[in-house]
This record gives structure tokens, sequence and C-alpha cells, in this order.
């Protein structure tokens, strides 16, 4: 099930969107208690569907009638050149793009059929369900290793008997517990840089996110760090729908089972990886997987 | 900058005249770094050729008396009355800086009342202390305000009025400083922004805003003119904030002008004292704020 | 949506939309901020107000051009013409100018250029400790130390330049414009100098670089590379410390002689327009004119700081936006 461009007319979650409770919300949570990685339930990895979505910033047209959909268990990059708009369009998808001043952002993001600019869905909510890794490594410098994780878990009130529980699982998770379970009292910015990157990842699982977005995750670490970052999405992949924009091609083939080539704030292609790196449909996506521009 | 004709000598040594005015500019910037300290090192030392002798336990301990012959006390009622005023002044135009601050820069962005409020605020750190507390003499001690004329707490206004503008723009910049993607990982977490404010931008800024704040009460400290128009001048010590209270830099004033010459060594002893508590709190905020620079917090 | 209108999920699970209760503390605080900005902006216009209507007796009786431009300030007589002390309050802020910017620009080059690195941070230290001593030490110190050790050098100087403009006088007198401009050059010189410093220091490292790199001297590194570029700041700067140096007030008192008749050399006596207030509001409570006189003076002095700040802020947001970082002008030290 591969995403492709939808159009509006032919989609599987329309149904499921009028017909009975919503599926995005409320969870089935009842694994959490007993295991203390998050939770591996698969069916928690969600679709997400973007539709018409258009973003602006004041005047300049970011992201141009964006329609596209990305399958649960996969990783789908999107790559493009310096300013295509695939940060801008990421951004949309969890809402954080109207936090900068003049941005805005027009269309549709379905998860599993609910629309995350309907009226009534609050842009906190969202972002809990949608979960973000940055590009660059942003732990709080105020807290310990311990406390950058728990952060989110307090922010939004989660019990504190569950907080240590979950801390170590999300740590678990990212593959940092083994380098830091010495050390979580210690400040979280005292980390090397991929180390830090993986916290901020252990940060955003920590409160079990649906989908997770990573916004050129590896763009401020060194090779070694990538390669660990690149396997730890390949096994998160099993639990989160994950998102990544990259600008870099080979780290696309690597960690992607679909990708998507955005152009001019206009998605150009989108298909298997494979496929896409090998035999493009569109020219455009040729040159620039050949390196002719970009 | 500099023109390519240089290029062709690059590796002659520069001329003696150009060594001879590079010295020459060089001693001229030691020399005015000297000149510079001169007067600090002549008021600390003259300060304390006056008026270590007025320092004994009896200074700190005891009122002014106001006798014309015989003890002049000391004054203990001077020191209080400058901390109760001065922190009064804090507890009031602190938190009322940082909100200003916060509301600037994680709430008005650049909308028209955060403009507009930008330039009063900025208005307002040129105002003369002395036209703050004859504003505060006209409304408040004139008015008759609470009961009483001239007041302890009218003496705060005056100087809360003057803090305001240092504390905001002070904690302003700390709170810019705090880097956006900070700000961002916490919404992405889902953070409502109440709480993005109070657990990650404040904590982030923190030492630069105790910073500003302790600069701004220092400043405050040493001010003279707003209190002799609201706080006035006592001899006997107070912790009724509702009535005329005593001050450091008031005392010092008034003494300096009685031609009597244990008064005159009472000012400069208060001087000295007045100094030490500026000097306190200077030091505190320079130490919190090379800390955290030196940690790269903020 | 549907899933906006759902109970909390069993699972503790918050929604994608929230219950009003849950985004109260957001509005609270939202609410809260403003009101306070808007409570500062309407403290100042109550503040403006205030002192223009206080104010609005003389301004009557003499007029706002002839109480500002009036060479007569005469109390005894009900005569309120304020020029010899905005005369005074200039003079002696030039005077400020003059001693303290030079050395004030040379010390934070010094510091950011020069200075051997060991040194560098007590010596900073040192120069900011020039703030934390109060106006009114520095009024007394001038008075009892400052004056009688200068006054045979004025007093030579005066004779020896009689034929300058503003510097002859018979007999020099204690206190006077050039001692009360020296003093104030001294407190402005901490204000001066830390901004400037912090303007020094937002020179990029490659400019400088670039200038040594030609094989400039340093000093020509200095002059060619980095005043240039913090010029405006440092313009700033010295606005900002022009604009403590007009609203000094007690030390000024102290050392200007607090005589409301114009001197006619820098050597004369003379009054400022904060020291005016100091000194007579005591007796002016009981006469509305005076008192609305002093009133008047003070929004004057505010109108001048107003001008020379709002020059500065120009100054200083000119050079940010050169140097895209903001620049902590007006903090406390």
């Amino acid at each position: 099930m591969n995403p492709r461009p939808t159009d509006a007319t032919e989609r599987p979650v329309q149904k499921a969107a009028s017909g009975g409770p919503p599926p995005l919300l409320p969870l089935p949570t009842s694994a959490s208690t007993s295991t203390s990685a998050p939770r591996e339930s698969a069916g928690r990895t969600r679709q997400v569907e973007l539709r018409d979505l258009n973003a602006f910033y004041g005047s300049h047209h970011a992201v141009k009638d964006v329609n596209l959909s990305f399958a649960p268990r996969d990783v789908t990059a999107i790559i493009g050149p310096s300013g295509c708009g695939k940060s801008t369009m990421v951004r949309c998808i969890n809402r954080m793009h109207e936090e900068i001043d003049g941005a805005r952002a027009e269309g549709q993001v379905l998860v599993d059929g609910t629309d995350l600019y309907g009226a009534g869905v609050d842009v906190v909510a969202v972002r809990r369900a949608v979960g973000m890794v940055f590009q660059k490594p942003n732990p709080f410098p105020t807290m310990s290793i311990r406390d950058n994780v728990a952060a989110g878990l307090r922010f939004t009130g989660a019990p504190r008997g569950e907080i240590d529980e979950r801390v170590i699982g999300a740590l678990k998770g990212a593959s940092l517990w083994d380098e830091v379970k010495d050390r979580l009292d210690q400040p979280g910015a005292g980390l090397s840089g991929g180390q830090q990157q993986r916290l901020c990842i252990a940060r955003a699982l920590a409160v079990e996110p649906e989908v997770l977005l990573m916004d050129e995750p590896c763009s401020a670490l060194d090779p070694v760090a990538t390669l660990k970052i690149e396997e730890l999405i390949g096994e998160l992949k099993e639990r989160v729908t994950i998102v990544i924009v990259t600008h870099n091609m080979q780290q696309a083939a690597r960690v992607a089972d679909t990708t998507v080539f955005m152009l001019g704030g206009e998605l150009v292609e989108v298909g298997a990886t494979h496929k896409l790196f090998t035999t493009p449909e569109d020219e455009r996506t040729e040159q620039y997987v050949t390196g002719k521009f970009g | 900058m500099e023109s390519g004709s240089l290029s062709a000598d690059l590796l002659r040594p520069p001329s003696p005249r150009r060594r001879r005015t590079d010295k020459a500019m060089r001693a001229l910037m030691w020399t005015a770094t000297g000149i510079a300290l001169v007067p600090l090192v002549l008021v600390l030392y003259y300060t304390l050729q006056k008026g270590i002798g007025a320092l004994d336990a009896e200074f700190f301990t005891t009122d002014p008396t106001g006798n014309f012959l015989g003890a002049q006390g000391g004054v203990k009622s001077a020191i209080l009355g400058t901390i109760e005023i001065v922190g009064f002044a804090a507890v009031v135009a602190v938190p009322l800086g940082i909100g200003v601050a916060l509301y600037l820069t994680e709430y008005g962005g650049k909308g028209r009342l955060a403009q507009a409020v930008r330039f009063f605020v900025d208005v307002m750190t040129g105002v003369p202390s002395i036209v703050f507390g004859l504003f505060i003499y006209l409304v408040l001690v004139l008015a008759g305000t609470g009961g009483s004329t001239f007041a302890g707490w009218k003496g705060s206004a005056a100087l809360a009025l003057l803090m305001l503008p240092i504390v905001t723009r002070s904690s302003e910049v700390a709170l810019q400083l705090v880097p956006n993607s900070l700000r961002e990982a916490a919404l992405a977490l889902g953070a409502p922004r109440w709480k993005v404010v109070v657990r990650v931008v404040l904590p982030s800024a923190a030492s630069g805003i105790v910073t500003g704040a302790l600069l701004a009460v220092a400043r405050a400290a040493g001010e003279t003119a707003p209190l002799l128009f609201t706080a006035t001048i006592v001899k006997a010590t107070t912790f009724n904030l509702n009535q005329p209270m005593n001050s450091l830099p008031a005392q010092i004033f008034q003494d300096l002008k009685q031609p009597n010459d244990e008064l005159v060594e009472r000012a400069w002893g208060a001087a000295i004292t007045l100094i030490a508590m500026i000097l306190l709190l200077t030091l505190i905020a320079k130490v919190i704020q090379r800390r955290s620079r030196a940690k790269g917090a903020t | 949506m549907e899933a906006a209108t759902q109970p909390m999920s069993t699972g503790g699970r918050p929604q994608l939309g929230r219950s009003p209760a849950s985004r109260l503390p957001d509005q609270i605080l939202r609410l809260g901020l403003t009101a306070i900005a808007v409570a500062v902006l309407a403290l100042l216009a109550y503040f403006f107000v205030k002192l223009a209507i206080e104010s609005r007796l003389v301004f009557e009786e003499e007029g706002i051009l002839g109480f500002v431009f009036a060479n007569n300030w005469n109390v005894a007589a009900s005569i309120y013409g304020a020029l010899p002390l905005v005369v005074g309050t200039l003079i002696t802020s030039a005077l400020a100018l003059l001693f303290g910017v030079p050395v004030a620009v040379a010390v934070a080059v010094f510091l950011t250029e020069l200075c051997p690195k060991r040194v560098r941070g007590s010596l900073t230290i040192v120069v900011d400790l020039l703030a934390a001593v109060p106006s009114v030490v520095y009024g007394l110190w001038a008075f009892y130390f400052l004056i009688p050790k200068l006054k045979p050098v004025e007093q030579w100087f005066a004779d020896t330049f009689h034929f300058l403009p503003f510097v002859a006088i018979d007999s020099v007198p204690g206190p006077n414009y050039f001692i009360a401009g020296l003093v104030l050059a001294i407190m402005l010189l901490p204000i001066v100098c830390a901004i400037s410093r912090e303007v020094l220091a937002t020179v990029p490292a490659d400019l400088k670089e670039a200038s040594l790199g030609l094989g400039l001297t340093r000093w020509e590194m200095i002059r060619t590379s980095m005043l240039p570029y913090a010029r405006r700041g440092i313009v700033g700067a010295s606005m900002l410390g022009l604009g403590r140096a007009i609203g000094e007030t007690i030390a000024v008192t102290i050392v200007i002689g607090d005589s409301p008749i114009l001197g006619h050399s820098i050597f004369g006596q003379g009054y400022t327009l904060a020291a005016v207030i100091a000194n007579e509001f005591n007796e002016a409570a009981a006469n509305p004119l005076h008192k609305s006189a002093l009133i008047a003076a003070g929004l004057v002095l505010f109108v001048l700081t107003l001008l020379v700040n709002s020059i500065a802020r120009l100054a200083v947001m000119r050079s940010e936006r050169q140097s895209g970082r903001p620049i902590s002008a007006g903090g406390g030290v």
C-alpha cells in the first residue's frame, strides 16, 4: 500500500470518518502498563493523508496543492532541493507551521480520517498525537536526561507513577538506554550530538505519538551517529508512522520504503524508494536523483 | 575596507610612520583606561578615608538623634529604610517587568500593541528619576493617598517606576536569547503554551532575568532624588511602609549639608555602607551572568 | 468533527479537542500578560497627562515659549523663565559627553581588542563598578575633593585662555558648570563603555581577520574595520549616556552652585532643570504657580530626554539591524 497522490474522490478513509466512533481516538491503551517499552501494538500506527494542502508564509506560497498519503508502518522520505517546501509540508502535519509569524495553512490533514485542521480540534492535542524531531538536537538545557524525556509526559499531565517506567521505555526505544542509564540525572546538554538527537527522539517517543515527523534529523550529525539514527528508524517503523525530511538522497534510499520528491512547493513524484531512484517517471525527478541540480 | 593598493607591499613591514601611529594609539587607549580608573580609585579611597572612622557597632545599631549637641547616633533607620523601600519596589516592579517582557516575546510578537508597549517602555527608560519622584509626589503624596502624605511605599512606587523599564528591557533580551527551537520542541511534545512559557522558556532565561533584576535593584538603591519627594527623611526606624521612612541616600544628602563634622563623617560612613550594598548586588549579578555564559545555557 | 465532541477516553489519553477547562490556564496567562502590558501603557499615559495638567498654570502665565526661553527665574517675583535651567542642563550634559565619551569608547576598544586576556575580566568588572557608586557619593566626593583640587587649575586655565569664548571669569567659584560636567562624565562613562563594548563584540571576527590579513596594524584594523562597523551603536550608547546626564539630579545639585542666573563662562555657577526641582519643591508646595513651574520644568526635562532617547534608540536599532543581534541598550549597567 504505497502512498501516492490521492484525489479527493477515492479514499478508503471516508467511511471510517462517517460511521462509528472516530478511529483516531480514543485509543486502545490496555497493553501499556505491562510492557516497559512504548506500546508495541501494531494497530497504533496511523494512516496519514494530506488533501489539497497549501501553506503560506505571508504572501509566499510555500506548499502548493499537495495530495499525499503515508501508509502505516512505512517510512516515507521527502526529498527535494533546499526551499522546495518539504520541511514546511511536514510542519503542517503537526501544525507547527502556524507557530511562525504570518504563516498559515489551508486544506486537510487526515489522520485515520480525522481532520487535524477541523473545527474543535485542539492544536495541543494534535501535537501529542503527531510527534516531531528537529533538524538540530534541542534538548532542554535546564533539564537532566531523565527530565528531558519526561518533559512531554509532565507537560501533558501523565500520571506520576507511570513516568519513570515510560522514560526508561522511551530511552530503550531510542537505543540510548545503555549509554545513559548511569547518568540519568546529568544535564541532557552534556551528551554528544548524536546522543542528544536520540534523546530528542526518546523525548518524542515518550508521549507515544501515532506519527513521528523527522525534519532532517541527521543533518547536524557525523556519519556514525547518522547510522545509529537510521538503524533506529528501521526499528521504530513497526510502532509509528514515520515521515522523514532529508536532503541526503542516500539516506532516503537507505531508510525509506516510499520516497516523495518535491520541487518548488509542488509534489512531483511519489513512489517506492527503489523505483523512484532507479526508474523515475518524471524527468525532473530523474535530473534531481542523478545529481543534475539541487 | 582598505584598498587593493596595499597588496603591492604585503611582505614589507609597515612603514615607521604606521608603526608609530599604531604604538601611539595603543598607548592612548591604555592611558584612557587608566584615566577611567582614576576617579573610581579616588572616590573609593576618599570615601573610605573619610568615613571609616564612623563605622562602629553604634553606627549600625542606633538611629539619628537629631540633637544639636552631643552624640548624633547612627544610621540604622536609613539602612533598614533603604532595604524596605527598595525591597518593596522590587517586589512590585520585578514581576511586572518580567510579565511585560513575557508578553512582548511570547504573545505580543510584532503586533501593534506590542510595538507600542516596546516603544513606551523605551521612553520610560529615559525618564529621569526625579520626574518619576515628582509624579509620585503629585499623585500620591499631595493627594494623601492611604491616609499619609510622605510614606515609604510611595518611595517604593517611585523606584518601581524607575526599575520597571530596566527589568522589562533586560528580561526581554534574556527571553529573546532562548532559542526558538526549545519552544518548538516543547510545543511539538504537546505542551500547552503556558507550560512552554513556565517550564521551558522562563527556566532557560532565568539567569539573565535575575541578573537584570539585580542590576535594576542596585540602580534603584542608589537613587536619592525621588525619595526626597516621597519617603522624605526621618530619624526613627519604622517597619510601617505607610509612614515616612529614612533611606541611606537621603540621609547622606541631608547630613552632608550640616555644619557638624560628626554628621559629615556619618554621611561618609553611610556612603561606604551604601556602596557596599550596591557592590554586593552588582557582584552577585555579574557572577550569575558569568556562570550562565560559561555554561552556555542562555 | 466528531472527535471533538467525544468525551475523554477511558485510557486517559486526551482527544483532539480539549475541554474548555484545560484551555483556561492558557487564556488566563495570555489575558493576564496582556493586561499588564496595557496597564503599563495606561500608567505612562496617566503620567504624561498628569504632568501636562499640573503644569498648565505656569504655561498660561508665561506661555510655553516664554517659559522655556525667557532668561529670568525669579521665585520671589513669581517670574518663571527657565532658560538658565535649560541652558545649564544642556551645557553640563554637553561637557559630560565631550569628556566622557572618548574615554569610554577608548576603554571599550581597549577591553575588547588590546587588553591581555588575564586581566580583561577583572578590569571589565572594575569599570562596571563605577556604575555601582551612587550619584550622591559622586556629588559628595566632587564637592569635598575635586573642587578644591581643581580650582587652581581652572583659574589658571581661565586666565591663560581668557580670549576664548565662554572661558574668561574673574574668580572661579568652587561649584560650576565645568565641575558638574566632569562629574557627569565620570557617571556616564560606565554606561557608554558597557554598551560600546557589547557593540564592538558584535564585529565579526572574519572582518577583523580580513583587515589584519591585509597587513594592517592593529590600530588601522580598529580604525578601518571595528569603529565604522560599531559607529551607530556607539552613537546610540552615547545618547543613552546623555539621557542619563540630562536627568541626573543630586550630584549636579551639589556641584553646580544652584544659581538661577545664567553664567557667562563654563567656570560660572549655574543651575539645571533637575536640580531646581529637587531644591525648590519643598517651598513650592504652598505656591500653586511655583509648583506648576517646577512640574513644567520636569516636563521640559522629560521632553529633552525623550528627544535624546529617540535619537539613541534609532541609532541602536539601525546598528542592531546591521549586526542582526540584539544589544541590551538601556539595561542596568
